[in-house]
C-alpha cells in the first residue's frame, strides 16, 4: 500500500433537512485497497459516496483526489476525474449487446461510422482483464446478475477508472457469484485501482477488506484495518455505544413478557421448515406458538424482512414447507395467508401499508373486508363502528374516523395499520420495525399494545433492527446473520451482548 | 346564517363544484344567444328541445365514460372502446342481417363480444402484467378491423323495429337512449357503492403493493373493471348503430375513447387513479356534449369547432386544476399588491 492515500476527505458536512446526514467525516482511500464502508441504516454511507461522486454539494469540508482539491458539481465531473461508481441494481441497457453496453456514448469510429470490428474486439480484451470470456454479441440480458455486473465493471475499468466504487454490489447475488465477484476485484485492488466497497454483510467484509471504515449517525466512528478488528467491535461500533448505555440502566430487563408462561410448551401455530428462496434466504425453519412473541434479531440485510415477506406469501418461496395448526398449507399470496390468519405490519409503512388518499375508517376496514371478498360488503354503520372503536381504544389521535390517512402522524398511521389488522383477528401478526420513525410515547404504546395482545393468545413475529427492544419484549428470538438463521434463544434473561455475539458470529 | 356559511363552506370545497359551474356556463351561453333555449315542447307523446337533444347525444358517451372511470380508477386506461363499439354494432346488424325477428340474440351478440373484448384487455393488464395503453391498444387496431370483417367492409343497414327502439324509441316522454344511461349510471353506483368493490378499487389505484399486503386481489378487481369497461362499450355500440340505424366498422364510435377520456378528467377524477366519481364522469360526458351543442349553436364556423373546443377544454381543465387555481390566485393578490404599493407612492411622494 502506498504512503498517500488517492481520495482523502476532511471535514465533510452536509445536511439535509432536518438530517445531518455528514458530520465532520474524514476519510481516506488508499490506491491498492479495498476499504469497506459499514453502518446501519442511516448512518450516512450513501450520502459520503453521493458527494464523493458529485451527486450532492458538501455543506462544508473539503475532499482531496491525489492531493489535489477538487470539486465535483456533476457525477459527470466525478467520472472525468476517474471515480466510477455501480449501484446496487445494474446501471446498464439489457436490450444493448454485451460490446454496446461497455462502449455506449464513446463507441470508436472510423469514416464516421461505428467501427463495430473494434468494438468487439476492445470489449473482449476489457473482459479478458478481469479473466473473462462471453459473446459480447450476445444482448446483455442474456446473461446471469452476476456476469451484467462484471459487465458495468469492464465499462467502469475500461474508461481509466482509478477508483471504483461498489454500493451493496452483492445484495442480488449467491454465494458462488460472489466469490466470482470478489476474484475479479482482487485482482483489480492487485492492478492498483482503489476499491470502496458498502456492504451489510458481515463475512462478505471480513473476506474482502483491507481496511474498514465504520459510520453511525452522520459520522465516522473509526477507520481499521479488518484484520485487526474483531467483529464483535465491529458490530458495537456499528449500533453504537448508546445502548451499553442503556443497558446498565436496571429496570429494562424487568420487563418479562407476561405471557411467557402459559405459552412455553403449546403447539406451534405456525411452522415453517427449509423455507427458502435463491439469493434472499437460505433454508430456514421457525416455529412461532400462540400468545408468544418471537423476535428476530440481525443486522440490515440479514434476512429479517425477507423471512417475513415469505412467510407472508408476499414473496414466494422456491423451497420449504409451511404448517399452520399441523395442516400443511400452501401461502403463495398475502391474500391466502390472510386467509389463514395471518396479518403482517410492512416495514415501508407509507410504500406498502397505508392507503394515503383514503380515510381512516377505509383503511382500518379494508383487510376484513378483503378477506371477506367484495361481495358481501361490511355496512357503512359497522364500519364507523368499527374505526371509531379502534380510534379509541388505540388512542388514535385524528379529527374524525373520514380524515385521509395520509394527514396522520407516523406513529398513528402504524397504530391505524395496527387496527387494520386486529380487526381481522388473526392468529400471527408479522411485525416488521413497527416503532421506526415514531416518537418515543408512541413507540411504548404500541409495545405495550403488542404485549396485551400476545397475553391474548396472539402469536407474534417481531422485527427491529434495535436489539435491545428484541431482546426486551421475546419470548424467543431467532438470530440471523447473512440471510442465514444462526441460533435461536430463549428470550429472558438474555442480554444484548449475547445476541451480538450470535450476530458477529464465529470470528472473533 | 352561521348555516349560510357551512353550506357554502361545503359547497366550495366540493369536488363536483367546478364540473357542475362549467356546465351552468355553457348553458348559460346557449340561453344569452338563444332565449328558448331551455324550453321543452311536448309533441305526441315525445319531449323536444334542445336539453332533451343533448342529454340523448350523450348518452353513449356517458355509458362508455362509466366503465372507463373504473378503469382510469385502478390506475388504468381502456384506449379500444372505440373499436368495441364498432364491434358491438356490427356483431347485432351480423345477426338482424340473417333473420330481422332475432331482436334478443342481435343485443346478446353484442353485449357478449363486448364482454369478451373486455376480458381480453383485462386479461393482459392484470395477468399478462402489459402496460394497459399498450394492451388496449392491440383491441383499438385489431377491433376495427374485426368489426370491418363482420360487416364485410360495408355499411349494414338495421331495420329491426324492436333493435331500432334503443336508439330512436321513446319510453314515458323520454328517449330511450336516456333511461339507458340513467340504468347504466344507477347500476354502476349500486355496483361500486353497494359493493366492496369501490373501496377495492380506490385502495388499488392509490397503492397497489398496500392494497396486495392487504390480502386484496387485485388481479381479479383489475380484470373486472376492463371486463366491466368492455360491457359498457358494447351497450353504447348498440345505442350508437340503433341510432344511426347501421353498423359501420370504420366510423362508429371513432375517437370515442378520447372523448371518454376527457369526460373523465372533466369529472375531477384524475388519471394518476384512486378516488373517483362517477357523478362527475356524467357531468363530464354532459359537458363535451353540451360543448359541441354550443359551438353549432352560436355559429363558430364548422372549420374552426374542433380549436374552439380544444380552447374551453384547455381551459376547463386549468380551472379545475388546484394547482393552477393557486397560482393564478397568487398572481392577482401580487398585481394588487403592487397596484397599492404604487398608489401609496403616487400619494405620498419621497417618504422613502
Amino acid at each position: 500500500m502506498s504512503a498517500s492515500p488517492l481520495l482523502e476527505t476532511h471535514g465533510l458536512s452536509r445536511t439535509f433537512p432536518g438530517v445531518r446526514a455528514l458530520v465532520n467525516v474524514d476519510f481516506r482511500l488508499y490506491p491498492g485497497e479495498i476499504h469497506t464502508l459499514m453502518g446501519q441504516n442511516g448512518a450516512g454511507k450513501s450520502t459520503l459516496i453521493n458527494v464523493l461522486t458529485g451527486v450532492h454539494q458538501p455543506d462544508a469540508g473539503e475532499i482531496r483526489l491525489a492531493g489535489a482539491p477538487v470539486q465535483f458539481s456533476t457525477p459527470l465531473e466525478a467520472e472525468a476525474a476517474g471515480i466510477q461508481t455501480l449501484y446496487q441494481e445494474v446501471n446498464l441497457c439489457p436490450n444493448l449487446s454485451v460490446a454496446e453496453n461497455i462502449f455506449a456514448g464513446r463507441q470508436p469510429r472510423r469514416r464516421g461510422l461505428i467501427d463495430w470490428k473494434a468494438i468487439h474486439r476492445r470489449a473482449q480484451a476489457a473482459l479478458a482483464e478481469l479473466n473473462l470470456s462471453l459473446d459480447v454479441t450476445q444482448s446483455l440480458d442474456t446473461y446471469p446478475i452476476a456476469m451484467q455486473q462484471m459487465v458495468a465493471i469492464a465499462r467502469a475499468m475500461s474508461v481509466d477508472a482509478r477508483i471504483l466504487i461498489l454500493d451493496e454490489p452483492t445484495s442480488s447475488l449467491d454465494d458462488s457469484e460472489v466469490t466470482r465477484l470478489f476474484e475479479v476485484l482482487r485482482k483489480l485492488r492487485d492492478s492498483g485501482i482503489a476499491i470502496l466497497f458498502v456492504t451489510h454483510f458481515l463475512e462478505q467484509t471480513y473476506a474482502i477488506s483491507d481496511r474498514i471504515t465504520v459510520m453511525r449517525n452522520g459520522e465516522r466512528e473509526g477507520e481499521y484495518l479488518a484484520a485487526d478488528l474483531p467483529v464483535q467491535t465491529l458490530v458495537a461500533k456499528m449500533v453504537g455505544q448508546q445502548i451499553a448505555r442503556e443497558r446498565l440502566q436496571p429496570g429494562n430487563e424487568a420487563q418479562v413478557p407476561a405471557s411467557a408462561a402459559a405459552a412455553a410448551s403449546a403447539a406451534p401455530w405456525l411452522s415453517a421448515h427449509g423455507v427458502a428462496r435463491r439469493g434472499v434466504l437460505s433454508p430456514l425453519d421457525l416455529d412461532v406458538q400462540p400468545g408468544q412473541i418471537l423476535g428476530l434479531a440481525g443486522l440490515l440485510g440479514s434476512g429479517r424482512t425477507e423471512t417475513a415477506r415469505l412467510l407472508f406469501g408476499a414473496d414466494r418461496a422456491d423451497a420449504g414447507d409451511v404448517s399452520i395448526g399441523g395442516k400443511a398449507v400452501k401461502l403463495s399470496s398475502p391474500r391466502d395467508a390472510v386467509r389463514h390468519g395471518m396479518a403482517y405490519c410492512p416495514e415501508d409503512r407509507k410504500k406498502e401499508g397505508i392507503v394515503a388518499d383514503l380515510s381512516i375508517r377505509e383503511n382500518i376496514v379494508l383487510a376484513l373486508q378483503a378477506r371477506r371478498g367484495w361481495w358481501r360488503m361490511i355496512g357503512r354503520a359497522r364500519q364507523r363502528e368499527l374505526a371509531n372503536e379502534y380510534i379509541a381504544q388505540l388512542g388514535i389521535k385524528a379529527r374524525d374516523a373520514e380524515q385521509p390517512l395520509g394527514l396522520l402522524s407516523g406513529g398513528n398511521q402504524q397504530k391505524v395499520l395496527l387496527a387494520r389488522w386486529l380487526a381481522t383477528e388473526p392468529k400471527l401478526l408479522i411485525l416488521d420495525e413497527p416503532t421506526r420513525g415514531i416518537d418515543v410515547a408512541a413507540k411504548f404504546e404500541i409495545m405495550d399494545r403488542v404485549r396485551a395482545l400476545c397475553a391474548k393468545g396472539l402469536g407474534i413475529l417481531f422485527i427491529s433492527s434495535e436489539i435491545s427492544e428484541v431482546v426486551r419484549v421475546s419470548d424467543r428470538i431467532a438470530v440471523l446473520r447473512d440471510r442465514r438463521k444462526v441460533a435461536e434463544l430463549n428470550g429472558h434473561g438474555r442480554s444484548e451482548d449475547e445476541v451480538y455475539d450470535l450476530i458477529a458470529g464465529g470470528r472473533r | 346564517m352561521t348555516r349560510a356559511v357551512t353550506l357554502l363552506r361545503y359547497l366550495l370545497g366540493h369536488p363536483l363544484l367546478w364540473p357542475a359551474a362549467t356546465l351552468v356556463c355553457l348553458f348559460a351561453i346557449d340561453v344569452a344567444h338563444r332565449a328558448n333555449f331551455l324550453s321543452i315542447t311536448l309533441l305526441s307523446g315525445h319531449l323536444f328541445g334542445a336539453p332533451v337533444d343533448i342529454l340523448m347525444n350523450a348518452a353513449p358517451l356517458v355509458v362508455v365514460s362509466l366503465g372507463m372511470t373504473l378503469v382510469i380508477a385502478t390506475r388504468g386506461i381502456d384506449i379500444s372502446v372505440g373499436a368495441v363499439v364498432a364491434i358491438a354494432g356490427a356483431a347485432a346488424a351480423t345477426v338482424l342481417e340473417g333473420d330481422p325477428s332475432q331482436v334478443v340474440l342481435a343485443f346478446g351478440a353484442a353485449l357478449g363480444v363486448g364482454l369478451l373484448a373486455g376480458m381480453w384487455n383485462g386479461l393482459l393488464v392484470a395477468f399478462v402484467g402489459m402496460q394497459p395503453i399498450i394492451a388496449t391498444l392491440i383491441l383499438m387496431v385489431a377491433g376495427r378491423g374485426v368489426a370491418q370483417l363482420l360487416t364485410g367492409g360495408q355499411i349494414i343497414p338495421i331495420g329491426a323495429p324492436g333493435y331500432l327502439f334503443a336508439g330512436v324509441g321513446y319510453f314515458a316522454l323520454v328517449p330511450c337512449d336516456v333511461w339507458i344511461a340513467i340504468a347504466v349510471t344507477i347500476v354502476t353506483a349500486l355496483i361500486v357503492n353497494q359493493t366492496a368493490l369501490g373501496l377495492f378499487i380506490r385502495s388499488i389505484g392509490v397503492n397497489p403493493v398496500a392494497a396486495r399486503l392487504a390480502g386484496l386481489s387485485s388481479q381479479a378487481v383489475v380484470f373486472g373493471t376492463y371486463a366491466f369497461c368492455g360491457l359498457t362499450a358494447a351497450i353504447a355500440g348498440i345505442l350508437i348503430s340503433s341510432n344511426v340505424r347501421s353498423a359501420d366498422g370504420n366510423n362508429a364510435g371513432l375517437l370515442l375513447e378520447l372523448d371518454a377520456i376527457l369526460a373523465v378528467t372533466l369529472g375531477g377524477t384524475s388519471l394518476a387513479g384512486g378516488r373517483f366519481s362517477l357523478a362527475g364522469t356524467v357531468l363530464g360526458a354532459l359537458i363535451i356534449q353540451t360543448l359541441t351543442y354550443t359551438t353549432y349553436s352560436i355559429g363558430v364556423p364548422p372549420e374552426a369547432t374542433l380549436v374552439v373546443k380544444a380552447v374551453v377544454v384547455l381551459l376547463v381543465t386549468l380551472i379545475q386544476s388546484p394547482a393552477a387555481r393557486a397560482f393564478a390566485a397568487r398572481q392577482l393578490r401580487r398585481a394588487a399588491g403592487m397596484r397599492r404599493a404604487a398608489e401609496n407612492a403616487q400619494a405620498h411622494p419621497g417618504t422613502h
